[in-house]
């Protein structure tokens, strides 16, 4: 398979750029182009499509069949016993991983979104001393990679006897300053001042003002925040694994990995490793489709404006 | 922390650029010196400013503070107590030779790893962007299906695909281990670009989609091909998300954990010091908290450095 390594698949997207060149300007979208172009999209298709579709057919077989059938086509179909297995395993542990991961990204990017939402729109629309400060440092704040703060967090929450618990996972989640960010600059292009002194007129305060109608011209930018703090912190990784030893706290990536460290003791361990990791992706998969409408908006916000 | 910050407010675009400059005029000729609505200022700003401060500045000095404090002992199994060590600390950092082959190996890493994946999103977001590809939405959808699955799920399934004998492509996995020594960093360098192409070409797609037609129509009617104009027109015009992405790659790359962390459990060849934060994650569990205090701040230094020098590097490259 060409698709394995990065450098390869590099080559045919050289082949169609001095192609292209070759014929500047004669006509503009030759036959040649367009069917290079629709290779390299189709290779690439492959390459972002297989590891996944070889996932669902594992996860689909049953132990016997793994090694002995085409890897990349179903066997006897026993999908939903793996789930079962799975699910049953030491008292449904993959299910509470799962909950585990919902709370924490569901809940943690929902209230992570508001309170990034009325920092932002408050940074946008009123004037006070201090504001390009606070913004500066929030912006600085994006430079500064979560993982760069796992161990400080650790330190500070021992102190405190807070280490293995709900919150020391769930509370670092709910600051976003990127979301702050995006949330300033979109809702100073997209909140008109008019609008909130008509508000003002008709005696709402400025909280129901930002609650009412204020939140709504935000929508796609909220969204977006929301989004990608979701899958930040679904992916979040480091956090967890330095903060949380009890199995019951674990959200559903450190669970998983857990589990694949012990496949050479317990051998079973890998079935439910791989029936595991295709059930965890399709709750983001979901989102990304139902909230598509809402995100390629809000992102071109974020980046080209 | 406000100093190396305000770049980036230039960097992403114009409207993070207007909006400061068209503010400052206003406050200079001054509306009215007192502040209004200082409550509702305090309660939209407050709850997130009360959690970033405890979240992410209070760290940030805990981690310094830490990371000055030496252990004393008296005697070998006598009272520990942290006592002020200057950069003790620091010196050891320093003289840590498995650390800075770590800091090597991620700067290699994303020399080659960062340009091959940002060409490659910057490529499939100009034939998304041209009238030479059909079914754009499809395409869209499957190349951003990755950025879906968590990094160590991804790494997980990738570490199966690669294994020698459970991969489906095992006649390639036979002959090229690549979970040896010398391959196995440039296996996570894969893993890391499946994941992250599709989120960096939508990123720079939503950017060409920004711009205005008419300014396409123009070079066509120069007689313009659609590679002259991706290359002309395009390209300049996206510099900025380009260089966002870039700046957000780099970031990741330094901060490379849970891909080389799952691929311990494949690969001999990962050791515990493989990546900085790999060392930062192995010194705490030793545990030695003050040594890997002085790492984390030391990596985050560097991380902030690096991203900082690129931005104003390419800043001023634009400007000419």
């Amino acid at each position: 398979m060409s698709t394995l390594t990065p450098t390869v698949p590099a080559k045919p997207a050289r082949g169609l750029r001095s192609t292209e060149g070759k014929a500047p300007r004669a006509q503009r979208e030759s036959p040649f182009a367009r069917v290079s172009a629709m290779i390299v999209m189709g290779v690439f298709t492959l390459y972002f499509l297989v590891p996944i579709w070889w996932l669902l057919v594992a996860a689909s077989k049953n132990r016997s069949q793994f090694n002995s059938t085409n890897p990349l086509w179903f066997a006897d179909f026993s999908l939903f016993e793996n789930m079962g297995n799975l699910i049953a395993y030491r008292d449904g542990v993959y299910l509470k991983w799962m909950l585990n991961s919902a709370v924490y990204a569901g809940g943690g990017a929902l209230v992570g979104t508001i309170i990034a939402g009325m920092c932002g729109y408050a940074l946008a629309k009123y004037n006070f001393p201090g504001r390009e400060l606070i913004f500066n440092v929030v912006l600085g704040g994006v430079l500064v990679p979560a993982t760069a703060l796992a161990l400080p967090l650790f330190l500070i929450f021992s102190q405190i006897s807070l280490t293995n618990t709900f919150w020391s996972v769930f509370l670092p989640s709910l600051v976003s300053p990127f979301g702050v960010y995006l949330a300033r600059i979109y809702a100073s292009a997209s909140v008109p001042d008019e609008l909130i002194e008509a508000a003002r007129l008709d005696g709402a305060g400025e909280l129901r003002t930002f609650f009412t109608v204020s939140v709504r011209m935000m929508v796609p930018a909220l969204v977006t925040v929301f989004l990608f703090q979701f899958v930040a912190i679904w992916n979040n990784f480091f956090l967890p694994l330095i903060m949380l030893r009890d199995e019951t706290l674990f959200p559903v990536t450190l669970g998983l990995y857990a589990w694949n460290s012990q496949v050479n003791q317990i051998p079973v361990l890998r079935d439910y490793v791989l029936i595991g990791a295709l059930l965890s992706i399709i709750p983001l998969i979901i989102i990304f489709l139902l909230l598509q409408r809402f995100w390629r908006n809000g992102l071109s916000a974020g980046s080209v404006k | 922390m406000s100093a190396p910050a305000v770049p980036l407010t230039d960097a992403p675009g114009s409207a993070a650029r207007k909006r400061p400059r068209a503010a400052k005029p206003a406050k200079a000729v001054g509306q009215k010196p007192r502040v209004q609505h200082t409550g509702a200022i305090l309660a939209f700003v407050l709850p997130f400013g009360t959690l970033f401060a405890l979240f992410y500045l209070v760290p940030i000095g805990y981690a310094i503070y830490q990371s000055l404090l030496v252990i004393e002992r008296e005697g070998t199994f006598g009272q520990a107590t942290e006592v002020f060590g200057g950069l003790t600390q620091y010196i050891l950092v320093f003289q840590n030779g498995p650390f800075w082959t770590s800091i090597g190996r991620v700067l290699t890493f994303g020399a080659v790893q960062v340009p091959i994946m940002l060409g490659l999103a910057l490529l499939f977001a100009l034939l998304l962007d041209s009238p030479l590809v059909r079914g754009k939405k499809f395409f869209r959808l499957a190349f951003f299906v990755p950025y879906a699955v968590p990094g160590v799920i991804a790494a997980i399934m990738w570490g199966y695909l690669y294994s020698p004998n459970l991969s489906p492509f095992s006649a390639v996995t036979e002959n090229i281990n690549f979970l040896s020594a010398d391959l196995v960093l440039w296996a996570i360098a894969n893993v890391v670009t499946w994941v992250f192409v599709g989120y960096n070409m939508l990123i720079i797609y939503s950017a060409l989609l920004a711009i205005p037609a008419e300014l396409y129509e123009a070079a066509r009617l120069d007689g313009a091909g659609q590679l002259r104009i991706a290359w002309s027109v395009k390209i300049p015009l996206i510099m900025p998300a380009i260089i966002l992405t870039a700046i957000f790659s780099i970031i990741g790359t330094l901060q490379l954990l849970a891909e080389p962390q799952v691929f311990r459990s494949f690969s001999s060849a990962v050791t515990s010091t493989f990546t900085p934060n790999l060392t930062v994650y192995s010194t705490s569990s030793i545990p030695n908290f003050n040594l890997a205090a002085a790492f984390s701040v030391v990596l985050a230094l560097a991380t902030f450095i690096l991203s900082f020098t690129f931005l104003k590097f390419t800043q001023r490259k634009e400007a000419k």
